[in-house]
């Protein structure tokens, strides 16, 4: 606890910092943190900051739901059996490297504008992580456990629920936590890009309406999200892999 | 459970046949890389071979591993780590459908049984190398397995604690009468755990026999070398001394061995085994002898110490230091001394 609020000091000397030197040199484009605050106020009364953000977290939540389920699938599968990792591997090693964002013109033409394009980039984003760091999980399982388990009485099916996935989760929730942040990345740029509505939307209409505070506002909020989602993977981590702290494979 | 090899091999193992009869302890000893682990894994079905396993008579390649009710503690014990102690212990019987207070119940018994019911809720990463090999013991002995499987067990704990768990492993598989395959490298261990050693070289099966069989009659010069080329003397003639202990004549010397009764045709002791003193050691004039060296011979760390005592040659093994210590050269007179305690004996029912 007292950890936690040696790190809100540094908050507060940079909003000190920020509001001093908004005083010494005002600005209509810079506005200091009350103005801010005020606004964020204002935005959470009227509801515009409330819906951009259930609207934005709504498409990250089902494309990161469907790209880490399909991500993980696939990564079971081909974890699992030699045949489709030698078949697909080679696709996907070209697939990968290419950034979510890269597929927002393709995406556009296919898909069209509107609320399937967020959550197909934000589906590309994550599948691909979950689905390599699903594939390493399993690989890297000791083939002796695996062997352990089978010669205690326990079929392939139980290996694989019982033995294999428990150890192959510290790699998978691992991916996941890094994508969970990325994912609001994405959903943020394909809203300011496609989308009329979200957090995006509202940053980039604030931008046409020099309203530097209403950016600022969904800046700050972007980051609460991202850091919020990041604490409740480091949560499920924490209470899932209690056994790993002096662990090593 | 009876378990036969006919011809099994693979890359490894080459037309290994044995068999291992109900309830017995085989050894299969050997030098590293000899195909022990490997013949093991084969036994349990997780690696592929040609030949054939049978299980009481019935053939049981086409069984999977989880069918050939086995119990294998590895050599690293492959303890889940994500599992607890008890977690770990309970696998084989969640398997089989066990669950709630009748689980736990019998986990409790074989924690309690192996020593250590304390250790119920750490995970594996926390437990000593002593510990881990107890809980792996108990979790491949929990589901009744009819064969247990055992790679070099306590090669990673001390001598102290690895001599305990033998007794204690020899134990509870005569209570329980699981046929047992244990492997190892270790010579006293082979001979501690064994009612009979298999000898495996380079993926073949160089004698099969009683640890006294392997000693006394060893079937080739490879077997010999394995068991250290022990001194063995043919017995002319002996006298019992008092219950355990007869006194025997072996041409040039006299030894006091123990006896259990019987005839006794052959006696050994390791080269290892057998201590010099330049000088008369104190203490019983029981089983020492005045001699003078023959040869010293340098064999990789050790040297072989060769000790004319009357018309017999005895081997004893010395580390270098102790020799220079000692001042031993070839010509010298010296003491040889041989414990009791180390000395075997090849007994034979009267008349054979």
């Amino acid at each position: 606890m007292r950890k936690n609020l040696w790190g809100l000091i540094p908050i507060g000397i940079a909003l000190l910092v920020w509001e001093l030197f908004i005083r010494l040199n005002p600005h209509a484009l810079w506005p200091g943190p009350g103005t801010v605050f005020l606004t964020f106020i204002g935005l959470l009364k009227s509801g515009e900051l409330g819906i951009a953000l259930f609207k934005s977290s709504i498409r990250v939540f089902l494309g990161l739901f469907l790209g880490t389920s399909f991500g993980f699938l696939l990564g079971l599968l081909m974890g699992t059996r030699k045949s489709v990792e030698l078949w697909l591997s080679p696709l996907l090693s070209i697939l990968y490297p290419i950034p979510a964002l890269g597929w927002l013109p393709l995406l556009i033409l296919w898909l069209g504008i509107g609320e399937k394009l967020p959550i197909a980039l934000i589906f590309l984003c994550s599948f691909f992580p979950v689905l390599y760091n699903t594939l390493r999980g399993i690989k890297e399982v000791p083939q002796e456990l695996i062997w352990a388990s089978r010669v205690l009485g326990a079929s392939k099916l139980r290996t694989l629920l019982q033995v294999v996935l428990p150890l192959a989760l510290p790699n998978i929730l691992t991916g996941l936590r890094l994508e969970a942040g990325m994912a609001w990345r994405t959903v943020l740029a394909s809203e300011m890009i496609a989308i009329p509505s979200g957090i995006g939307a509202m940053m980039w209409k604030a931008e046409s309406l020099m309203r530097v505070d209403v950016i600022i506002v969904a800046l700050g909020v972007l980051g609460l999200a991202c850091f919020l989602s990041e604490r409740v993977f480091i949560w499920l981590e924490n209470r899932c892999l209690k056994w790993k702290s002096s662990w090593k494979m | 459970m009876e378990v036969q090899l006919e011809n099994v091999e693979n890359s490894i193992c080459k037309g290994i046949s044995l068999k291992v009869k109900s309830g017995e302890i085989l050894v299969i000893a050997g030098r590293t890389g000899a195909g022990k682990t490997t013949l093991l894994n084969i036994i349990a079905g997780l690696i592929p071979y040609k030949g054939r396993i049978l299980f009481d008579g019935k053939v049981a390649d086409h069984l999977p591993p989880e069918k050939r009710q086995i119990g294998y503690v590895f050599q690293n014990q492959l303890l889940f780590p994500h599992m607890k102690v008890w977690e770990n212990v309970a696998f084989p019987l969640k398997v089989k459908g066990f669950k709630g207070e009748a689980l736990k119940e019998k986990v409790k018994e074989a924690l309690q049984m192996m020593g250590i019911g304390e250790l119920w809720d750490r995970y594996p990463s926390t437990l000593s190398g002593g510990e881990a090999q107890r809980v792996a013991l108990a979790r491949a002995i929990i589901g009744m397995p009819k064969l247990l499987l055992l790679d070099e067990p306590f090669s990673k704990v001390d001598l102290g604690t690895a001599k305990r768990l033998r007794l204690h492993l020899k134990k509870i598989q005569r209570e329980m009468g699981i046929t047992t395959l244990f492997v190892t490298h270790n010579l006293q261990e082979a001979f501690e755990m064994g009612d009979r050693i298999a000898l495996l070289e380079e993926g073949r099966i160089q004698q099969i026999g009683t640890p006294e069989e392997l000693l006394f009659s060893p079937a080739n010069c490879s077997v010999s070398s394995y068991f250290g080329n022990p001194n063995v003397f043919w017995c002319l003639g002996q006298k019992g001394l008092s219950i355990g202990v007869a006194q025997v004549d072996l041409g040039s010397f006299s030894l006091i061995v123990p006896w259990s009764g019987k005839r006794i045709l052959k006696v050994a002791f390791f080269p290892w085994n057998v201590y010099l003193s330049p000088d008369p050691p104190p203490g019983p004039k029981v089983n020492r002898f005045k001699g003078r060296i023959e040869s010293i011979e340098r064999v990789s760390s050790l040297t072989k110490v060769k000790v004319q005592i009357g018309k017999s040659l005895i081997t004893v093994d010395m580390e270098e230091s102790n020799l220079r210590e000692m001042e031993l050269r070839e010509g010298k007179e010296v003491y040889v001394i041989i414990p009791l305690r180390w000395i075997r004996t090849f007994e034979v029912e009267d008349g054979v």
